[in-house]
């Protein structure tokens, strides 16, 4: 293991390619997650937050700056990277069982089969989807679906995880469950994550640090570290540090958003929050979030 | 399969063939005009070696005429599934060629390879056949989600693994639906030439001799034949795609 982040993100740009010019999408991401650490990445819609996962997963290289895994640079997919999407993308003509073991095809992890499946057995059983394996993807609910695409995305022990707005999707109270199969998974299974949401409550319930991005182009607008990690009930966002934290990043995705001026702002350790590009007249239009 | 399954459509067949003697008899068609389902009986009684052999004509041109729409099709739709710039290119060419009726290419064909009736009969077919297979399958691969591409790529998949566990499969649904178009289409091709081609064999030439002797029971006995073979055919269809994609069938 060493000393440094595990994934280095540095000084990242990037433009898209489209028929009316190159679209800046990235422009100074700065983003550094720690060997166990699980980073939620935040910003207004349209950002390039999906952009970021790409760039992890190697499935993207970034017209300038660096991204590190380990400590080397990616230059394409590794496999040791485990995906989830908002979108389960299960495949309907395999059981969950099967669907799960679908990287171990693809992987060499020197399981065997057995040990493939008994993993993926305890994996299911993990997040409540114990006696579904040999259903199909259709006879499930979303939130099911996307639980097990989540033990799809750890069949393999990746060291870093990739989670693109999972629980974007579901209905509040089953996304609350998933966020506590999330701690029970991140106990049994260690792992490095980066979260993307446009949940706050989500970022600071899950993540021990919440990086916001600004507006498009994005960069790293600002961070903020999560005081208290590990498992906790949903008690906790109604805590006034939650709330605090929250009014915080409330804020700051104003800022990114164009609606609010930046200024200084009692937080945490944190890089200077740069204002956003301006938005015409809807300047000083700042409504409070703090509750 | 239970007997619910066999019994109604033999039933509504039944029921067809009542009602078509019923019309006929209560019109008083003499058989030139129409043919009853009683006139068929001795069609079939007189003429049952013919069936046998042209059917057998139809049938095997037809197939291999299909398994080369498959073929064509889908090296066709995969290339335009995968390549927009190929899309973009072959689809007005793809269509134009769908637009022009067969029926008028049926005589230059028949010009062009003079003689060679199997090779005529099987390429007809495979032209009328191939076109929607190709399109179901080039739209079933270009609206492949790109998360599933990335999920698979992200480990390090390559192109034909992602292809083979991914795309393929998940194109079946699809291509299935193209093919109980083009076995429907597939047996129009075979007809036309064999009623077309001078010389020819298959039950389209059968239909063919009995206009000319105005055999007229002997035609419509040739009709009900091509049907029951298209059932077959179709029914074949079905069960591979039980078999193969029988995933998709959500029992609604």
């Amino acid at each position: 293991m060493t000393d440094g982040p595990l994934i280095d993100i540095r000084g990242v740009r990037h433009a898209y390619r489209t028929a009316g010019g190159p679209l800046p999408v990235l422009d100074g991401l700065d983003v550094a997650v720690a060997d166990g650490g699980f980073t939620a990445v935040v910003g207004p819609s349209g950002c390039g937050k999906s952009t970021l996962t790409r760039l992890v997963a190697g499935l993207l290289i970034p017209d300038a700056g660096e991204v590190r895994v380990h400590g080397q640079p990616v230059t394409g997919p590794r496999s040791n990277v485990g995906m989830a999407f908002q979108n389960p993308v299960l495949l309907e003509w395999r059981t969950i069982l099967d669907n799960v073991l679908l990287p171990l095809e693809i992987v060499r992890t020197g399981m065997t089969k057995a040990e493939g499946t008994d993993r993926a057995r305890a994996l299911l059983a993990l997040v409540g989807l114990e006696g579904f394996e040999d259903k199909r993807p259709s006879e499930l609910s979303g939130g099911m679906r996307q639980r097990a695409s989540l033990c799809r995305a750890l069949i393999h022990r990746p060291e870093v995880l990739i989670l693109d707005e999972p629980f974007g999707a579901l209905d509040a109270f089953t996304r609350e469950d998933l966020w506590q199969i999330m701690h029970r998974v991140k106990e049994r299974e260690p792992f490095t994550g980066v979260l993307i949401t446009h949940d706050l409550r989500e970022s600071i319930f899950l993540a021990d640090r919440v990086v916001v991005l600004s507006g498009r182009p994005a960069r790293t607008q600002y961070v903020l570290d999560v005081p208290d990690t590990g498992p906790r009930d949903l008690d906790h966002l109604y805590t006034p540090e939650a709330a605090e934290m929250l009014a915080v990043l409330r804020r700051q995705i104003e800022i990114a958003q164009g609606r609010a001026p930046a200024e200084e702002h009692a937080a945490a350790a944190a890089p200077e929050p740069v204002p956003g590009p301006p938005a015409p007249g809807r300047q000083g239009a700042v409504t409070g979030a703090v509750p | 399969m239970t007997a619910r399954k066999v019994l109604v459509p033999l039933l509504a067949i039944a029921i067809f063939l009542v009602l078509w003697e019923a019309l006929v008899w209560a019109m008083g068609w003499p058989n030139y005009k129409m043919a009853s389902p009683s006139d068929l009986i001795p069609a079939y009684g007189r003429y049952w070696e013919l069936f046998l052999t042209m059917g057998w004509q139809t049938l095997w041109r037809t197939v291999a005429g299909l398994v080369l729409a498959v073929i064509f099709g889908t090296a066709l739709g995969m290339v335009m599934g995968f390549s927009r710039t190929m899309r973009d290119a072959l689809y007005p060419l793809l269509v134009g060629f769908n637009a022009v009726p067969k029926a008028t290419v049926v005589p230059i064909v028949a010009l062009l390879f003079v003689g060679q009736h199997d090779f005529n009969t099987v390429l007809i077919a495979f032209m009328i056949s191939f076109f929607p297979i190709a399109v179901s399958v080039s739209i079933g691969l270009s609206t492949l989600e790109p998360e599933y591409r990335d999920i698979l790529r992200s480990l390090g998949a390559s192109q034909a693994t992602i292809f083979r566990k991914i795309a393929l499969p998940k194109t079946l649904p699809e291509f299935f639906g193209a093919l109980k178009v083009s076995v429907t289409l597939a047996f129009i091709g075979t007809n036309l030439m064999e009623i077309v081609s001078p010389h020819g064999r298959g039950l389209g030439a059968l239909f063919d001799s009995g206009k000319t002797n105005s055999d007229y029971p002997l035609m419509f006995a040739v009709l009900i034949a091509l049907a029951f073979l298209g059932i077959v055919l179709y029914y074949v269809v079905v069960a591979l795609e039980r078999t193969f994609a029988g995933w998709a069938d959500r029992g609604v």
